[in-house]
């Protein structure tokens, strides 16, 4: 008879940490870091999120539900399912964000990925911690009660940076 | 491919040791399962687990963290209550089916 197998879930490194800084507003871009978010929740890493700059939308209460998506300048876009591109002068024609944005939301939605606030709600559930940026709150006159109530504190650079010795950095 | 004897039963396992065959799954299985992974079976386990298995059974797939919230109706800080630190692999692990292929 062949030894017991039994799946090793302890991680060979317990103390391992991810920090995400995410730095963008654009719909397409809040995803990477709350899909990498999660995932790393999921094996049991302690993961911080930052937001800042444009990344501030997605913990603001009045515009977290509103990012979108716009092909303008990014020529990796493609109709979907296909390899044809739409010509780039044609994309800040008027309407076209909204289209853009409304066919993402539903690809996204297809897979059963939720949108961007219910996702934070994932994160946190999960026991991530949501950290906002000090200079982006001043720079947008936006304090704590502008914010997601699980967001933990606005506080300096060189605050996360403290808080996160050790940890992994992914920089969005 | 490897097997393992569980509760006096011989059980195909992959090579980290997750069933790969549904029906040689079966509750007296997941209680060995699940304490080799050190989880104490409770009510509220049993019905993540239940879950996992019929969603299995329609889907083809094993449900992801998200989906047991959505579907199974068991928020995702329950999960990880239950199932600490990695949930959705030990859901699955005890479930007798393969790790989820979601990212989500």
């Amino acid at each position: 008879m062949t030894p017991e197998i039994v799946p090793n879930f302890g991680s060979d490194n317990p103390d391992r940490k991810l920090a995400i800084i995410c730095s963008k507003g654009n719909l397409d871009m809040a995803y990477p870091g709350l899909i990498l978010a999660n995932a790393a929740l999921g094996e049991g890493v302690e993961t911080m999120l930052f937001f800042t700059f444009w990344g501030f939308d997605m913990i603001t209460k009045s515009r977290m539900n509103d990012l979108q998506f716009s092909p303008a300048g990014n020529t990796a876009m493609h109709l979907p399912g296909s390899d044809m591109h739409i010509p780039q002068a044609m994309m800040p024609a008027p309407g076209m964000t909204a289209v853009a944005t409304k066919m993402l939301k539903k690809q996204i939605a297809d897979l059963d990925v939720p949108e961007v606030p219910d996702f934070l709600d994932q994160i946190v559930a999960a026991g991530g911690h949501l950290w906002a940026c000090r200079m982006s709150a001043d720079m947008n006159k936006l304090t704590m009660s502008d914010l997601r109530e699980d967001v933990e504190g606005i506080i300096s650079a060189s605050d996360f940076i403290e808080m996160t010795d050790g940890a992994q950095l992914l920089f969005i | 491919m490897p097997v393992n004897e569980i509760a006096g039963k011989q059980i195909s396992v992959n090579e980290e040791g997750f069933l790969t065959k549904y029906d040689e799954w079966d509750e007296e299985v997941a209680k060995v399962l699940a304490k080799q992974i050190d989880i104490e079976m409770t009510d509220a386990h049993w019905k993540i687990i239940k879950f996992l298995r019929e969603d299995f059974k329609t889907e083809g797939e094993t449900a992801t963290s998200r989906r047991v919230q959505t579907v199974g109706g068991v928020p995702v800080k329950e999960q990880f209550a239950l199932f600490p630190k990695k949930p959705a692999k030990k859901m699955a692990y005890i479930a007798g089916l393969p790790k989820p292929k979601g990212c989500v």
